[in-house]
């Protein structure tokens, strides 16, 4: 497809990855977190790690929704989904991250209760519509992309006048998580490949801050392995030079600003919450978003009075350090033995863009291999 | 969540709302979010959204850029149908 296989040419992939080798330093080892859950699918799916040198190490970052919503806020949906009169509509990559004791939306559903997969917030304002007599939720995940999607369909929902339907906010944003990993120091950074769609909306501009403060080279890329890969050259090129600056490889589709409508029917409906849990960061301040007061009528965290719980990750799980880029996906226990897509423990096995789905899906025999030999 | 994808506007719809060509595949989405989207545009979909239009002319400058690398790299010309990885 136009677009699309251009940037996927294997003959210039392993010219890029010749450039790569040659201009990596072998003395020196660089961490680069790729933040998003699409790039580490990227990464897995057409081998690229394989075609970098020892000394390059790609760290997976916290940019999969999925991954790094904590089991207090599943069990709230799972709540909610539970309650007489309503119908709950989520998409297709929540319903089997477990809640509180491995309960996921899935077994809630074979339970009894009405819980609909939706593509988009769109269909769930129209089930809405369709059903009067149910208070239809929509479970809203996501970062700054899923986010305008949900702005729309509130402010769609106040001029139908609709009374049925409301959103339980769970919307996220990516600045704050690289802050709050830059801050922590945990992880061995180097420069960050920065997200591609999240930055067709918010722009290169919000990545400024970390290359000042944390002198942290910043390259966004598309999704695509020769975009990936030419991020990948552009950040060792930085690192060597030592220079820190925000790049942009995705000039088709980000530019400094980003989409500023989307940017405005955001900040119609949400403002910035004081603090928010994120699974592996814990709380991170200024981090998420909630309905402004003024669309009160459409949060489903005030009409249902939801309260949140904060519960503990199974004990061996290792999905928080894994999203901290502190741990592989090999190095937890249950990976790959109790732990598989078909019966995910913790949320980085759920979603295809989960660190560890990507290692299991198409990295799981060569990283084994890979191990047996050092 | 962030698997987005260009796709070409086949048809623009009343109410803000278009149908794609996904590689042959049409699919109804909603152009809320992007403002003067015409007929044959490509835009990049995510959850039954246009999130952001794609810019032909800064898509060509990166395939260019790509190109001279393989030029600087290789002198032997690239197969004008070489396989994707």
């Amino acid at each position: 497809m136009k677009y699309i296989d251009e940037f996927r040419d294997g003959d210039l992939a392993r010219k890029l990855a010749a450039d790569i080798r040659r201009e990596a330093r072998p003395e020196r080892e660089y961490g680069l977190m790729e933040f998003c859950g699409g790039h580490t699918h990227a990464i897995f799916r057409y081998g690229i790690q394989g075609l970098l040198p020892d000394c390059v190490h790609m760290i997976h970052g916290p940019g999969c929704p999925v991954c790094v919503l904590p089991i207090g806020r599943v069990d709230n949906a799972i709540e909610l989904a539970r309650m007489p009169g309503v119908t709950l509509c989520c998409y297709g990559d929540m319903l089997r991250v477990p809640g509180s004791g491995r309960v996921s939306l899935l077994k809630a559903k074979a339970d009894g209760a009405d819980i609909r997969m939706v593509y988009s917030s769109a269909d769930a304002l129209k089930i809405a519509q369709e059903n009067p007599e149910r208070q239809v939720v929509f479970f809203a995940i996501g970062f700054e992309t899923t986010t305008p999607p949900t702005a729309v369909v509130i402010l769609q929902a106040e001029t139908l006048g609709l009374n049925n339907f409301t959103v339980f906010s769970n919307h996220v944003l990516t600045p704050a998580a690289i802050g709050a990993i830059m801050q922590s120091g945990e992880a061995r950074v180097d420069g960050v490949v920065g997200p591609a769609h999240v930055s067709t909306v918010i722009g290169s501009r919000p990545y400024e801050p970390f290359s000042a403060e944390y002198h942290m080279p910043v390259v966004i890329a598309g999704f695509e392995p020769l975009d990936m890969m030419q991020a990948i050259l552009m950040l060792i090129r930085q690192i060597n030079e030592g220079r820190a600056e925000v790049e942009n490889e995705f000039t088709r589709a980000v530019t400094r600003d980003g989409n500023l409508k989307a940017q405005r029917m955001v900040d119609e409906v949400f403002e910035l919450r004081d603090t928010f849990e994120w699974r592996g960061l814990g709380w991170v301040p200024d981090s998420a978003l909630q309905i402004r007061e003024k669309y009160a009528a459409f949060d489903a965290e005030k009409r249902f009075e939801l309260t949140h719980a904060s519960v503990a990750d199974h004990q061996s799980c290792e999905c928080s350090a894994i999203i901290r880029g502190v741990k592989n996906p090999l190095d937890c226990k249950l990976f790959g033995s109790v732990c598989t897509p078909d019966n995910p423990i913790g949320s980085c096995m759920v979603s295809s863009e989960g660190a560890c789905a990507a290692y299991y899906t198409y990295g799981r025999y060569r990283e084994a291999q890979k191990q047996d030999q050092t | 969540m962030c698997l987005a994808i260009p796709a070409r506007v086949a048809e623009l719809l009343e109410n803000d709302l278009a149908v794609v060509d996904l590689g042959g595949v049409r699919k109804e989405i909603s152009l809320a979010l992007v403002d003067d989207v015409a007929l044959g545009d490509y835009v990049i979909v995510h959850v039954g959204y246009a999130i952001n239009r794609l810019d032909p002319e800064e898509a060509e400058k990166t395939l260019a850029l790509f190109a001279e690398i393989a030029e600087t790299l290789d002198s032997s010309p690239l197969t004008p149908h070489s396989s994707p990885i």
